[in-house]
């Protein structure tokens, strides 16, 4: 049993929250008190079903005003997967939350109605899907009892869709058909659909492969925190503790100690106080290395013979998540894994339009939502992959150091 | 290749610890919310493979209202002994008295508002720059909109719109002074998946979390223990029964389940059995409201 985190993208329009509802619901996630709390509610606002969205709107102002203000995290499991949902709002005011969402997710579920087809929203939600690389795409093509279960509307939107993917780099795309509301082939297959032949919505993420997803490759591995015990018995335990985010690392393996360059050998490996072989991402581990030699929170350390870069200044691309906007020339904060380092944001390129995903004249101030292409200098150097290849040592936040509030997301280029 | 994989518990694990480390890195005066509850048992329990063999960077400290299972407290304090790390208890009582607080009244009055003021008092007496606490997301619908670092201001409210986005595994905890943050490495934690977790890593819990007799009194189809602390009325309905606790808060507030569960393995099968959610089963303090969680929270609760 693993875990797959995805996001669902689309509005309470396209039936979105109903879908995440239902999910938890015919899982069986959904306890009696919580159904007896919603069914309350749903008599106050009208008659007949229970309103499946009320189990995501979690704040009180969500539901007064009927929307889904922030990200919120919902959890179900069957015998074969954990999951965990990252429910994003699709309104265009909100990119920021999707791309919060997305940060983390290996699958994302593109809700399309089908009476509408792929509207502006789609392009929208499939671009940020793209930009932050999430492995794999599910098309849920929901409604479909609306547009009498037809076969070609499927088929027109799949073919449009997958046109559109493609120029926008996305991979593994697999569409499905849907009605949220009726629970029309999301956990048990549809007779609805006779000519689809494919699983439900919840076997294909329970089968989705996402281990091969983790890079075993590129050895990365950045210094959290150092145990020093400096106790009678332990006076010369030294021990670098941390997350290994990609690769493996043996004992013996030759290793280099970033931004420093210094060199040393992989001494012992620890998991959970006990010594170990070999470590691989994403264990916690503790890391011993053969020399004396200084190292600290914000250092990275990395098989010699497959380094990342190291430089202080980064091709980015900036979603803004702020309402103050970006000024180019501005000074930050860049929190890239455990380092922190001060930033200017210097050439601001161009503007992404995230519904065609066109290069656009870049604007004087970058304000809340957009995604900008730039340029950013490190007052001393980091140490990342490009995020295409690398997700975990791809990105980085910057900082406003006068309100402490996270104000960028960077994808490293 | 293949079996280079981890499992969802292995997942789990690692992601907390990685949080136990963000914290410790990024912070000066840390402190563990340790009740001697089941969630904040296994955060020691992470926390011991987050450090080890170092000393936490920070002190287990518990807001005591007084109204505790005295099994919990026993336990706390062993626990705390065993591992030989720092306990702070700072007691509602004291702040009561201090404060000249009132006390609720009722059948089932709960100190569960006035441990913020302690909590806050405690905040204040130690400087304490972030608070790590065991509150998981699939609890309850404010908690599932809440992020893994959580700022607080200096009255320590949380605002849930003003929330900073949180991506990749990278936490921001910076603050300005008299501000705090709230730390939750077990947020993407189930329930279940705690129990499961328990049952690999053979932990050790209170006697309390299996099955027992004992006096209890039924309230609207809950059954709360008879103590000091409750209000009894002559025409209570009062029985000894078994029963075991699903969580365990204050003894005004939490009710038991009741059980022949004497084994972790009993207590999964149960709990996957289970129609009623962990709160909504145990907790009589979230009926209150349908926002209730949310408005504590925005009050400078956990």
């Amino acid at each position: 049993m693993d875990i797959l985190r995805f996001i669902t993208a689309g509005s309470v329009d396209d039936g979105k929250s109903t879908l995440i509802g239902r999910l938890l619901y015919d899982s069986k996630s959904i306890m009696i008190d919580q159904l007896e709390a919603i069914e309350k509610q749903t008599k106050n606002k009208k008659d007949g079903e229970i309103d499946l969205a009320l189990l995501t709107d979690g704040l009180r102002a969500e539901r007064e005003q009927g929307i889904t203000i922030d990200v919120a995290y919902k959890y179900f499991s069957t015998p074969k997967r954990k999951f965990i949902i990252a429910d994003a709002p699709g309104h265009i005011q909100y990119t920021r939350n999707m791309v919060t969402g997305a940060s983390n997710s290996d699958l994302v579920i593109i809700l399309i109605d089908a009476r509408n087809g792929v509207a502006e929203q789609t392009r929208r939600h499939s671009i940020i899907a793209s930009l932050l690389n999430i492995p794999h795409v599910v098309v849920a093509i929901n409604k479909m009892d609306l547009v009498g279960n037809s076969h070609d509307v499927f088929n027109n939107i799949v073919i449009e869709y997958a046109a559109f993917a493609k120029s926008v780099g996305l991979k593994d795309i697999q569409y499905i058909p849907i009605s949220a509301i009726n629970g029309d082939n999301i956990v048990e297959r549809s007779g609805s659909f006779p000519w689809h032949d494919g699983p439900s919505l919840l076997e294909l993420l329970e089968t989705v492969e996402v281990a091969n997803d983790i890079n075993l490759e590129d050895a990365r591995f950045p210094v959290q925190y150092v145990i020093r015990p400096q106790t009678e018995e332990l006076h010369d335990y030294r021990g670098y503790a941390g997350k290994v985010l990609s690769g493996v690392y043996k004992k013996g393996d030759r290793v280099t100690v970033l931004p420093s360059g210094i060199e040393s050998k992989i001494k012992a490996i620890e998991i959970s106080g006990k010594e170990t072989e070999e470590a691989f991402a994403p264990q916690s581990i503790v890391l011993h290395l053969e020399d004396d030699i200084d190292i600290s929170r914000g250092d990275t350390i990395v098989q010699s013979n497959n380094l990342p870069s190291t430089e202080n200044e980064l091709e980015v691309l900036i979603c803004w998540m702020d309402n103050k906007p970006l000024i180019p020339g501005n000074k930050y904060l860049l929190q890239h894994n455990s380092r922190v380092v001060r930033a200017v944001v210097r050439d601001v390129e161009y503007k992404i339009n995230v519904n065609s995903l066109e290069e656009e004249k870049a604007p004087e101030k970058v304000s809340l939502n957009d995604i900008v292409k730039a340029t950013i200098k490190t007052a001393s150097p980091l140490v990342f992959d490009s995020y295409k290849k690398l997700r975990t040592t791809g990105g980085a936040i910057l900082i406003d150091e006068t309100s402490n509030v996270t104000v960028g997301a960077c994808m490293i280029q | 290749m293949s079996e280079k994989k981890l499992d969802y518990l292995e997942q789990l694990e690692s992601e907390s610890i990685h949080i136990f480390r963000e914290v410790a890195g990024q912070f000066e005066k840390p402190a563990l919310l340790f009740s001697g509850g089941k969630d904040s048992i296994v955060l020691v329990h992470l926390a011991l493979k987050a450090f080890r063999p170092g000393k936490f960077p920070f002190p287990l400290v518990h807001i005591d209202t007084g109204h505790n299972f005295q099994e919990a407290l026993d336990f706390r304090d062993a626990l705390a002994e065993k591992i030989g790390e720092k306990l702070v208890v700072r007691s509602v009582e004291e702040t009561i008295r201090l404060k000249h607080l009132t006390e609720p009244k009722g059948k089932f009055a709960s100190r569960n508002a006035l441990q913020t003021y302690t909590l806050l008092d405690t905040i204040e007496e130690f400087k304490f720059d972030v608070l790590i606490g065991g509150a998981r997301r699939d609890e309850e619908k404010a908690r599932a909109k809440e992020r893994i670092f959580s700022v607080r201001d200096e009255f320590g409210q949380w605002n849930p719109k003003l929330q900073r986005p949180e991506l990749w595994n990278i936490y921001n905890g910076k603050i300005h002074k008299g501000e705090n943050v709230r730390a939750f490495p077990i947020s993407n934690w189930t329930e279940l998946d705690i129990w499961n977790y328990i049952r690999r890593e053979q932990i050790d819990l209170p006697s309390i979390y299996f099955a027992h007799d004992r006096e209890v009194l039924e309230h609207e189809g809950q059954f709360v223990a008879t103590s000091k602390f409750i209000q009894l009325d002559p025409d209570d309905n009062i029985s000894v029964r078994k029963v075991r606790y699903r969580t365990v808060g204050d003894m005004t507030c939490t009710a038991a389940v009741q059980s022949n569960a004497s084994t972790i393995d009993d207590i999964i099968n149960e709990i996957i059995a289970t129609k009623t959610s962990e709160r909504g089963e145990t907790r009589i303090d979230d009926k209150v409201s349908e926002a209730a969680m949310e408005d504590r929270k925005k009050n400078g609760y956990f």
